[in-house]
């Protein structure tokens, strides 16, 4: 069953007719062709997927695209503008942040993402003192991004990249 | 290319850019996501129109299919074709027992591909796939590795070393010795699980010239890729264009093509001129991609009683598939890493009806190594000597395998400075010393080896453009590693330009000939190319070379066919914190120390050896493929079951090097990087957990169960 939803992606507004069953992840990588927020497992286990949906960090491999119509969606891709880039993925550039580059878009929004939970004050597992603004300690930082897996091990340049971008 | 390759012998080059930092010339791409993967490809690359191709496995482990009901696939909504062995197009060489699928119903092991479907949609595909009924004559299967499985003699392991060696009287040796360590050790089967599952997109284009099987995949080889399907396919390697522009890491696993990749070629044949997209599920990566067998390593030293070893004993235990033969060299570096008048090693492979093993990074130093350096840990401490100490007095004169001298054996440095820079002095003789809260704290060693490979078979071309600038082009691939990066700035160093008038393309069958992304044999196997092409480019067209100038050249020079014995080393310590009441494991340090030749760029030298010992340390404590012998595959098959590091994982990983440059052995002075980081790295971690503990834990993952008396 087919459904006609309107999407936002990158500051382009899109309408489109999705299966029912299709996932966020598939209609943005096989229906539009934005291929920037990464498949990885399919299960929401790899965390290569996330964007920012309506300004939140989101696995967009758990959701199904029928039920995000009107939606906005940000990917790694939109946080820059042409080549002038975000200061996260900056950040990535001068802490080589990264190798293969596969989960790199969907670190980029976490840590994007991240930063804001940080601003408004969300706690974390490791979050000692819940009543308190979060001190963005190193064992936060590795604690928020523990959702997104790097396999070619660049949680050193990750970690500094997001210290550098949490306080530039 | 027309003409026939120059050869020509690379001499070192004045270094420059090379040994300096230069960030990815790949960054932007990477953190925008716009770098363009396997199956990312389309109207605009020559993919309009892809159909969704889907895998069918098989949920038995042995057995024939007899019959495939496709009727309730074939009528799903978007469905194009379903196709099984009765139907697929044919190959013509189906020797390769991994890759020639759909050509006959015998079932090998449980995962295999036994049916495809081809859809409009992922969505079609995927439901469609779960509607396909395939019937089977279920036969009795072998699926559990134990020692008395695995009695089967190779004729070699991996990738040409003897099976067996015995040097002197091993068994007269240990009768005689004052100290012996007579220890069994178990590594797991272990799956590589690059980000990137294994992917291709295909199309079969005719031309003037005929047929062209045109692939993007994600590989670490692109001739690699063509060179193996083109004599199955009936085709002429020319004939099938492989691309690979970003690969999302393989770590051995896309070192060869998988039966993926031959699924996505029949499938494009059938469609023809219509693309296909085929991506491998998460899910059927555990049975269709590679993995690293597990291994049991029985291992006898013997020993003075001051240490200096007098035999070393390492017999091997592993598995392969009956499907195709993978034999792990798993004791080869025991041939190598210590001295000893007496030695002996083996291998012995069960032959099993399970998936096909392969390449996992450092195959054979990964496993071995973390034997024979936590029974070193064990000698050490019935010696009552310290493990750095240790080490240093069986260090090799020469190569003990072949005689030969050493290049440059400089892990007694790395021992020296790992050593200091870690903070290893003043660790407590005892184990189970320190006790901090609720935290039982210790620090342990290992060694760390790998050999050096210049791999043949590689061209490069330069040509000089417009406005001083160059085009160098070898078909070599960027999985990750830095490729694209170092690659440049070697071949701005040989041409003597900077590293932006160089235009460096890879990753391309129509770019000249270039081996694997394996063996950590790219950097030099490559870059000594580059620098030959563009050394005979300048003898040949000078320093102001009319736009069009050209040269194809291959490097005349062969290190590995002298005499000498080329190796990298390094030393990693590990700091282990274990939990006295839940037996959880932390590793709050862990750093290495490696002899690795010249580093050309330290930014992606540094991420590589990081990343090889945060991969050791994930295997040290996490990484475990658990295969369920009754059904004959791994249950742990997915990132929520086979657990590899995260970010809270990794704490303070750090990686230095010695200073230094091998010219003997490439013209950068480089050797290579890619896979010493993950050896002796679980070594160090099992050694440091025992310092912390007490508790001598001889098998992968170092799980809490082994230190709550449960075992």
């Amino acid at each position: 069953m087919d459904a006609s939803i309107r999407l936002t992606v990158d500051g382009t507004e899109h309408v489109l007719d999705v299966d029912t069953r299709t996932t966020l992840l598939d209609a943005l990588r096989e229906r539009l062709g934005v291929t920037s927020a990464k498949k990885g497992c399919d299960h929401g286990q790899c965390g290569s997927c996330t964007v920012l949906l309506d300004g939140r960090r989101h696995l967009t491999c758990l959701a199904l695209a029928v039920a995000y119509d009107g939606s906005e969606v940000v990917t790694a891709s939109g946080l820059a503008d042409g080549e002038d880039l975000h200061p996260v993925q900056q950040a990535f550039l001068d802490h080589d942040g990264y190798q293969c580059g596969y989960c790199t878009p969907g670190q980029v929004c976490s840590v994007v993402g991240m930063l804001d939970e940080v601003k408004q004050g969300h706690a974390s597992h490791v979050t000692e003192d819940l009543e308190a603004e979060p001190d963005l300690t190193d064992d936060e930082i590795r604690e928020r991004l523990s959702g997104n897996l790097c396999r070619c091990g660049a949680y050193r340049g990750i970690l500094a990249a997001t210290r550098q971008a949490a306080t530039s | 290319m027309t003409a026939d390759p120059v050869q020509h012998t690379p001499t070192p080059i004045r270094v420059r850019s090379v040994g300096t930092r230069l960030e990815r010339v790949d960054g932007l791409e990477k953190v925008t996501g716009r770098a363009g993967y396997a199956v990312e490809h389309g109207a605009d690359d020559g993919f309009d129109g892809a159909l969704v191709a889907w895998l069918v496995t098989s949920t038995v482990a042995r057995g024939r299919v007899t019959s495939v009901d496709t009727a309730a696939a074939a009528a799903h909504d978007g469905v194009v074709a379903v196709l099984d062995h009765t139907s697929a197009p044919r190959l013509a060489d189906t020797d390769d027992g991994e890759l020639a699928i759909l050509q006959d119903p015998q079932v090998h092991f449980r995962g295999q591909v036994v049916a495809l479907v081809l859809a409009e949609t992922a969505e079609s595909a995927r439901e469609a796939a779960s509607l396909v009924e395939v019937s089977y004559d279920v036969e009795e299967h072998e699926a559990e590795l134990t020692e008395e499985a695995a009695t089967y003699r190779p004729d070699s392991v991996n990738p040409a070393f003897d099976t067996d060696s015995d040097t002197g009287d091993v068994d007269a040796a240990l009768a005689e010795a004052a100290v012996v360590v007579d220890e069994e050790y178990r590594t797991p089967h272990e799956h590589n699980n690059p980000m990137e599952p294994h992917a291709t997109t295909a199309v079969w284009r005719s031309d003037g010239d005929g047929e062209v099987l045109d692939l993007v995949d994600s590989t670490q080889a692109v001739h690699g890729v063509a060179s193996t399907l083109a004599p199955m396919l009936g085709l002429e390697q020319d004939q099938v264009r492989v691309r690979a522009p970003y690969v999302g890491g393989g770590f051995g696993s896309k070192g060869q093509p998988h039966a993926h990749v031959v699924a996505a070629a029949l499938a494009a044949r059938h469609v023809s001129p219509r693309p296909v997209r085929l991506a491998v599920t998460r899910q059927q990566m555990f049975a269709l991609t590679g993995y690293r067998t597990a291994t049991i390593s029985r291992m006898r030293l013997g020993a003075d009683a001051d240490g200096r070893l007098t035999a070393i004993e390492h017999r091997v235990f592993e598995q392969s598939s009956k499907v195709k033969e993978f034999a792990e060299q798993t004791a080869v570096p025991t041939r190598m890493l210590y001295a000893a008048p007496n030695r002996r090693t083996s291998h012995r492979l069960a032959m099993l009806d399970v998936a096909v093993p392969s390449w996992m990074r450092a195959p054979g130093e990964m496993p071995g190594v973390f034997a024979h350096e936590v029974a070193m840990d064990e000698l050490a401490q019935a010696c009552g000597l310290d493990p750095v100490e240790l080490r240093l007095r069986n260090e090799p004169d020469v190569d003990p395998e072949t005689g030969n001298p050493w290049n440059n054996r400089r892990l007694p440095e790395c021992l020296h400075r790992g050593a200091e820079r870690f903070g290893w002095a003043g660790r407590p003789a005892e184990a189970r010393a320190t006790l901090e809260g609720d935290w039982w704290v210790g620090t342990g060693m290992a060694a760390a080896t790998y050999p050096a490979y210049r791999q043949g078979g590689n061209a490069a071309r330069v040509t000089a453009l417009d406005g001083g600038r160059y085009a160098v082009a070898i078909g070599a691939v960027d999985i990750g590693t830095g490729a694209r990066t170092v690659l440049t700035q070697i071949a701005a160093d040989a041409l003597e330009v900077g590293t932006d008038a160089v235009d460096l393309e890879v990753g391309d069958t129509r770019l000249p000939s270039a081996s694997v992304a394996g063996g950590s044999s790219g950097t030099a196997s490559w870059g000594s190319t580059i620098v030959a092409a563009a050394q005979a480019f300048r003898e040949r067209h000078g320093d102001d070379p009319g736009a069009g100038a050209e040269v194809l050249a291959e490097a005349a020079d062969d290190p590995l066919g002298t005499d000498v014995a080329f190796h990298s080393f390094g030393a990693v310590f590990a700091e282990a914190r274990v939990h006295r009441r839940t037996g959880e494991v932390r590793v709050p340090r862990l750093f290495g120390v490696y002899s690795v030749g010249r580093v050309v760029n330290p930014v992606t030298a540094h991420s590589q050896l990081v990343g090889g010992l945060v991969m050791g340390l994930s295997a040290a404590l996490f990484e475990e493929s658990w295969r369920d012998a009754r059904f004959g595959h791994v249950v742990t098959q997915d990132l929520a079951s086979y657990h590899v590091a995260a970010h809270a994982d990794v704490r303070d990983v750090d990686a230095e090097w010695l200073e230094e440059s091998d010219d003997a052995f490439s013209p950068m002075g480089a050797r290579g990087i890619g896979e010493i980081g993950i050896v002796g790295t679980a070594a160090a971690v099992v050694n440091a957990a025992h310092h912390a503990t007490g508790v001598r834990v001889r098998s992968l993952p170092v799980t809490a169960d082994h230190f709550l008396g449960g075992r």
